[in-house]
Parts: structure tokens; sequence; C-alpha cells
């Protein structure tokens, strides 16, 4: 009988505590995380409309490759009208 | 039954208890990670959606521009020659000098000359369409970047001179008064008394 008392006595004073102090703990991550994830993916909507411009690069990327043509082509009547560096 | 078995049983029933609040809590609040994470998930499946095809264009945009800089760098260093070239690379962007030209690894050898100090920014505008340019052909003796004497007359003849001394052919303005070097000579009748005309008969 007297074990089984003091079985109780560890039961309420020792584990119980444990138990509840370790399951705490567990809820208040879990807790603390909440906001933390909604702070996420509103910064990852705003980062998704950010990346909206993003297909305006096949128009410069057209862009850049007529002025790049452009400018191999002025190159090309230039390096006829000019005399070379060499030649003078 | 004894009072220790009810005082376990309340015990026990008690750490159940706990458990059960506890662990429903973290139940819900791990639910609401979830959902928060299903909205992350989404909106990060959109930005690598979107930003997909950016790593090829802005590839096959460096490429394009990489090739316009060899095509304009080759020809600025066939028509100037390596140094100048260089010197008016520095001359327009500070410091571009000691990183050289990208096809031509020797430019970074090169002791490029001060053209910035030497022509002013509308000579290097002109000096930067090559050496037949108004500045060139005003100087088609030579070495027009190298000359800044010559340069600098070039560019001065590129604006109109309110003095008239360029060029130098221009009529200049006549002289009058008795020092003038063209006269007309005076006519006898000036000053002369009137002519008289014939009386007519009545």
């Amino acid at each position: 009988m007297t074990l089984l008392w003091i079985g109780n006595a560890v039961l309420i004073f020792v584990i119980l505590p444990v138990v509840i102090y370790l399951l705490r703990g567990v809820l208040g991550a879990a807790t603390r995380i909440v906001p933390t994830v909604r702070e996420i993916g509103t910064v990852a909507a705003a980062g998704s409309s950010d990346l909206d411009a993003a297909m305006l690069l096949v128009t410069t990327q057209d862009q850049v490759e007529r002025t790049v043509a452009g400018v191999a082509n002025y190159g090309g009547s230039l390096d006829v009208i000019l005399d070379d560096a060499e030649e003078r | 039954m004894s009072a220790a078995g009810a005082v376990l049983i309340v015990a026990v029933l008690l750490i159940v208890l706990a458990l059960v609040y506890y662990l429903v809590a973290t139940i819900v609040q791990l639910r609401r990670i979830a959902a928060g994470l299903d909205g992350v998930i989404a909106a990060v499946g959109e930005i690598v959606e979107k930003s997909a095809p950016v790593n090829d264009v802005v590839n096959a945009i460096n490429e394009q521009l990489d090739a316009g800089v060899g095509v304009l760098e080759g020809l600025l260093v066939k028509k100037a020659g390596l140094s100048e070239a260089v010197g008016l690379v520095d001359s327009v962007y500070p410091g571009a000098a000691a990183a050289g030209l990208r096809s031509f690894p020797e430019s970074t050898e090169v002791d490029a000359p001060r053209i910035g100090e030497v022509y002013t920014r509308g000579t290097l505008t002109l000096a930067r369409l090559g050496r037949e340019a108004p500045i060139a052909a005003a100087s088609p003796a030579g070495e027009v970047l190298r000359n800044v004497e010559g340069g600098s007359l070039a560019a001065r003849k590129l604006y109109p001179s309110v003095r008239h001394t360029s060029p130098e052919n221009l009529p200049t303005s006549p002289v009058i008064g008795t020092d003038a070097p063209v006269r007309y000579e005076q006519r006898d009748d000036v000053g002369a008394p009137r002519k008289r005309l014939p009386v007519r008969g009545s």
C-alpha cells in the first residue's frame, strides 16, 4: 500500500507536470509557426505578382535581336566606308 | 476500492485529460499550418511557373548583347587601332581600360591615351563615328586622334565663327572713305552748273 501511495505521488507530482510541460512546449511551437507561415504566404503571393512582368522579357529579347542586327548592319556599312587604321 | 487506487485512477485521468487537451490544440494549430502552407505552395508554384523561361531568355539576350559588343569592339579596333580604341572606351567609361576589350585580351596591357582630357565631348562624339568624321576629314595628314592641335582646330571649324576668321577665304567687309582701295572717279557734271535747255520759239 505504501508503494502505491509513493507511485501515486510520483505520478501526480513528477510525471504529470513533465507531460504538461512537454505538451505545452509542442503547442507553443505550433502556435508560433502559424503567423510565420501566413507571412510567408503573403510574401510568396506578392513575389508571384511581381513576376507578372517577366513575360515582357520575350519582347525585350526580340527588341535586342533587332537592335543587334541593326548595329551589325551599321557596323558592316562603316567597315566599308571607313579606312582601316593599318592603311593610314 | 481503496483510497490509493482511487487516487491512482484520478491521476491517470488527469494525465489523459492533459494529453487530450494539448494534443487537440496542437492538431488544430498543425491544421492551420497545413492550410497556410497550401497557400504558400500555390504561390511558389506560380513563381516557378512564371520564372521558368526567364533563364533562357536572359541567356539569349546576353548572347545577343555579347555578339553586339564583339562586333563593335572589333570594328573600333579595326578602324581606330587598339590603343585609340581602348582610350576611347576609357574616355566614355572611366576605368574600362583596366578591364580591356573582351575580344582583345592584349588590350589590358595597352597604355590607353587620355583622350577624355584632350577632346571635348562633341569631338569625342564625332571621333566615335570614325576617322573619316569631320575632325578627321579636316586633317587628312593623319594621326588626328593623337594630334591635339589638329583635333582642336578641326573641332573649332565645326562651329560657325562669329568673327569670320574661319575659313580664311571669306570676303571681308568693303572699305569706304578716301583710303578705300577701290574708288570711283567723280563725275564731271556733279556740282557743275545745270545745263540750259534751248529756248523754244513761240
